[in-house]
């Protein structure tokens, strides 16, 4: 097979853009861990590292992240809902049902932290 | 039901690879006179009959369930038999051999290893002890059916192989129908082979080399969804390694659905 | 050329010859056994079969019931021995592939469900959805994967049977592969290679289904049996002749003509839909030849409706036939009716066999739709044949085992020289042969014309003997074929030829045997003989291959119960 095989079919391309995705929702821990690893070096460096991320260039690549990490969750949904057979009684469950279900249940929560942390 | 045409000949773009005279495979185009109501395996038979009887395919049922007739139309793994030449506006369609199988000859590929993956995966009924012919059929409950049924529809016809990146850059990949078979009789409430089958579902070629990228489950011209097949044989799989370390010696049919 | 030895070959592997191995292999397991195919196994023409499989399973059926339902059916040409043994064994064929896996359609019970089938007076036919064939055959063929000592030959095209001191012991095989003659030696051989429907223009049958078989065991001096009764099935979708399963009508449907009505109800007053093949298929072509069909592209049709029976019903119950019309008619059978005609679905004649499979020639066995036992007699009902292939697939290789466990080591030496011969024959004939003019789909398209205008649904002796004037032409023609592909490795126009040699032959029985038959019987409908004459019959033609031509002989039918009474549905 040639090295460019993914960009063969769409549905290819769109597996190799969410296994790409990882790369970015990597990224973002290993930042987010330097985040923590910066607090813990008390508050002048952990204050430096956030003006740092104001920088555009920072802000771009969370954007970009913010956007991968997206589009790997709502297919991660969409690809669990494939796997996992959600059976009520003797009928099996639609499963974009189920993923509809998943997708509104991280919603909720998302939306209930982020709640807490703009009032909190 | 009609006959009508909308274009009175198509050109076909096909390939040829005859072991004693080619070196390897080349295209060799057609133009055949074609109706609404051709499939692309008529427009094959045309040109065998017709123009070139040296082109070799396979077909037999011309009803989609043999599974002979795979071939690959405008680089999409089709049966041929089930695909008509008017869903195709662009001239010329080109028809080659299924991709990630040695090609014999032509349209014609050599599919030993599925045949050997096959039986690699006992795809047939184990029993720790059979029951007497003379006290009849096992009961089977309509749920216990649907079960498994989906995964036995596969006919074996190749296209999720060829649809499977993961096997085209790792031909030893246990692949597609062959995982989907394995767990059809995993499910059947009939069977208690599922650990006899597990060396080769669970082995480093099995099961696990399966990435999900789903494309298996989008050609499949009988809705077998050999996709889901994989990634419920590794949940089910992971579950009883997990259950072996909780709970050494339990395992049973309920576990292998994947957690329902 | 290479030589490979074996106890028991197997020539197809279908129905029959998967279901033969495994009963050889069980009554012996240390045999070697050689399942040999023109294709894969999981391709061979089982995997059609839709509708069912017929055995007794109920407490409101019982043996006799089916056994009078199968010799009506036959229109009392079935040996009656041979349906008793039949119906005997048929439930126990049913357990023993639900044994290995068949996924059977269930009650709510889990018992194996059962519908209703032309020409069965009770519900007696069991089912995987409307995909049994398919569901068999790959049960029976990955159940086969399980035997060690079965090994496959998968693409070896055999072309002749090999006979010392009068026995059968062996075959020399193509392989289509490889690209060579190999010299297949053994103590006994069992054909399953199925019917002959593609010597018909119009049929439900795959492209492999050639005859070949039938004049493997022709050629060998083996009569034939019974080839005059070709069965039409009376539905099938017209220009493709893809098979609708009879389960339609068993689950409700109706045949409708060009006005409406239900006209089997003229016909067939108490079973309408529900009748043997053979009448409704006449049944549709007087309809068609009073005017009162549709007129289509391919020729007339009927309607098969299926509308009353709702939505759910066609999807759990017939999910093929709705796939197989939207996919190829582009019509649902949900809201619209099916255009269907009567098509070539099965030859009820074969190789004569006895009721362990057994033909004359000693060490050659058959089973399947290669085979005349006969249980089908002038027609067969739908959905015996499956069950047909189990019982006589099992009988005759567990017959087979036997045969070959006395027989002598084949004396390889002379046998290699009679293979070697074949293989000249093969290549100088066809492979290396310069050209003449004729074009193979030119010779098959005449032996399709004159089968469906001579020996068709309705024949008589006019048409009859025209049909067997041309296929005399047709064999001086066949010997200027014009020169075909040279390459050795996957020459599907070598193929192809073999195959029109072979459905040449097996034609040319077809339309004597029926231009012998002086009486209107099942299948068998003549114009000038239009009723069934039971002075004369019931009785069997053989027809053996003579250097003069086909030589006939009466066989009388064997009855037991059931005596010869007036057929009406």
């Amino acid at each position: 097979m040639r090295a460019t095989w993914w960009l063969r079919n769409p549905r290819y391309f769109l597996f190799m853009v969410r296994e790409f995705s990882s790369v970015f929702v990597a990224a973002f821990l290993v930042l987010f861990l330097l985040q923590i690893r910066g607090l813990r070096a008390g508050a002048e460096v952990y204050q430096e590292y956030l003006e740092r991320l104001h920088e555009p260039g920072w802000i771009a690549f969370h954007a970009v992240a913010f956007l991968f990490a997206m589009y790997h969750s709502l297919t991660w949904f969409d690809l669990t809902s494939k796997i996992q057979v959600v059976r009520l009684g003797r009928t099996v469950v639609n499963r974009r049902i189920v993923a509809g279900l998943n997708i509104l249940a991280w919603l909720v929560v998302s939306g209930g932290i982020f709640l807490y942390w703009t009032r909190g | 039901m009609k006959a009508s045409t909308s274009r009175s000949t198509i050109k076909l773009e096909v390939t040829r690879y005859r072991p004693s005279v080619d070196s390897e495979p080349h295209d060799q185009s057609y133009e055949i006179p074609c109706t609404d109501d051709m499939v692309v395996l008529d427009a094959l038979n045309y040109i065998k009959d017709r123009v070139d009887g040296t082109l070799s395919f396979r077909w037999s049922c011309h009803m989609g369930v043999c599974g002979s007739c795979g071939v690959m139309v405008n680089g999409q793994p089709k049966l041929s038999c089930a695909i008509f030449l008017r869903d195709y506006k662009r001239e010329p369609i080109h028809i080659e051999p299924l991709t990630n199988f040695p090609i014999i000859r032509d349209l014609v590929t050599d599919i030993t290893d599925f045949m050997t993956k096959l039986k690699a995966v006992k795809p047939w009924i184990i029993r720790k002890k059979e029951k007497p012919l003379s006290e009849g059929e096992y009961r089977q409950s309509a749920e216990e059916l649907e079960r498994y049924h989906q995964f036995s529809g596969c006919i074996n016809c190749m296209l999720c192989y060829s649809a499977c990146p993961v096997y085209g850059l790792h031909p030893g990949f246990l692949g597609p129908a062959a995982a989907a078979l394995a767990y059809r009789y995993n499910l059947d409430s009939r069977d208690q082979g599922n650990d006899e089958r597990q060396p080769a579902i669970a082995s480093q070629e099995g099961i696990w080399e399966c990435t999900f990228v789903g494309e298996c489950t989008v050609v499949c011209p009988k809705d077998v969804d050999p996709a889901a097949a994989l990634q419920r044989s590794k949940v089910a799989t992971a579950q009883s390694l997990l259950g072996s370390f909780i709970l050494p010696r339990a395992s049973g049919k309920s576990a292998t659905e994947g957690s329902s | 050329m290479d030589q490979i030895q074996h106890d028991i070959i197997l020539v197809g592997g279908g129905a029959a010859g998967l279901r033969a191995a495994i009963a050889a292999l069980e009554e012996t397991p240390r045999l070697s056994v050689a399942l040999v195919s023109k294709v894969y196994p999981m391709r061979s023409h089982t995997v059609s079969a839709e509708g069912g499989s017929a055995a007794v399973v109920r407490d409101y059926d019982s043996l006799e019931l089916h056994a009078r339902d199968t010799v009506k059916g036959s229109d009392f040409l079935a040996d009656q021995d041979a349906v008793e043994a039949f119906v005997a064994e048929a439930p126990g064929e049913i357990v023993q592939i639900e044994h290995w896996g068949c996924p059977w359609s269930r009650d709510p019970d889990g018992r194996v469900s059962v519908r209703a089938f032309g020409g069965m007076s009770v519900k007696r036919t069991v089912y995987a959805s409307d995909k049994t064939g398919f569901h068999m055959l790959h049960a029976l063929f990955q159940t086969s994967l399980k035997y060690d000592q079965l090994t496959r030959d998968d693409e070896f095209f055999v072309t002749s049977l090999l006979g010392e001191d009068g026995a059968c012991r062996g075959v020399v095989a193509w392989d289509i592969r490889g690209g060579r003659f190999i010299c297949l030696v053994a103590r006994t051989v069992i054909l399953c290679t199925g019917g002959a429907g593609r010597i018909f223009p119009f049929t439900t049958n795959g492209a492999i289904k050639t005859g070949d078989g039938m004049a493997l065991a022709y050629r060998a001096g083996v009569p034939l049996k019974d080839m005059e009764f070709v069965q039409y099935h009376p539905t099938g979708l017209p220009g493709t002749g893809i098979l609708i399963t009879e389960a339609s009508r068993g689950e409700g449907g109706y045949l409708l003509n060009a006005k409406g009505d239900r006209f089997m109800s003229e016909y067939a007053p108490n079973k309408k839909e529900l009748a043997a093949r053979d009448v409704i298929s006449r049944a549709i072509v007087d309809e068609m030849q009073a005017g009162r069909t549709f007129d289509g592209p391919y020729g007339n049709y009927v309607h098969l409706d299926l509308r009353h029976l709702g939505e759910a019903a066609i999807n759990k119950k017939l999910p093929f036939v709705r796939e197989l019309t939207r996919n190829y008619v582009g019509l649902d059978p949900v809201v619209d009716p099916i255009p269907v005609r009567p098509v070539v679905h099965y030859m009820m004649g074969g190789v004569h066999t006895d009721m362990s499979g057994s033909t004359p020639l000693s060490g050659l066995y058959a089973a399947g739709e290669v085979a005349c036992v006969t249980i089908n007699g002038a027609n067969r009902l739908g959905s015996n044949s499956l069950t047909e292939c189990l019982v006589f697939g099992a009988r005759a290789g567990a017959a087979a085992a036997r045969y070959a466990a006395e027989a002598s080591q084949p004396r390889t030496e002379s046998l290699l020289q009679l293979a070697a011969q074949e293989e000249r024959r093969v290549r100088e004939k066809f492979l290396e042969r310069k050209g003449g003019k004729e074009r193979i789909v030119d010779l098959r398209e005449e032996m399709h014309r004159v089968m469906e205008s001579g020996a068709g649904i309705y024949r008589n002796e006019t048409d009859l003997k025209e049909t067997c004037r041309v296929l005399r032409d047709l064999r001086e023609k066949f010997d200027h074929l014009a020169s075909i592909d040279k390459e050795q490795v996957f020459n599907t126009e070598l193929t192809a030829v073999l195959e029109l040699d072979f459905m040449i032959d097996v034609a040319e029985t077809v339309a004597q045997s029926a231009l012998r038959r002086h009486e209107s019987r099942g299948s068998h409908a003549r114009t000038d003989y239009k009723e069934r004459d039971d002075s004369r019959h019931p009785n069997h033609f053989l027809v053996t291959h003579t250097p003069e031509g086909p030589r006939f002989d009466d066989l009388p039918v064997c009855i037991t119960r059931f005596q010869p009474e007036k057929r009406s549905y």
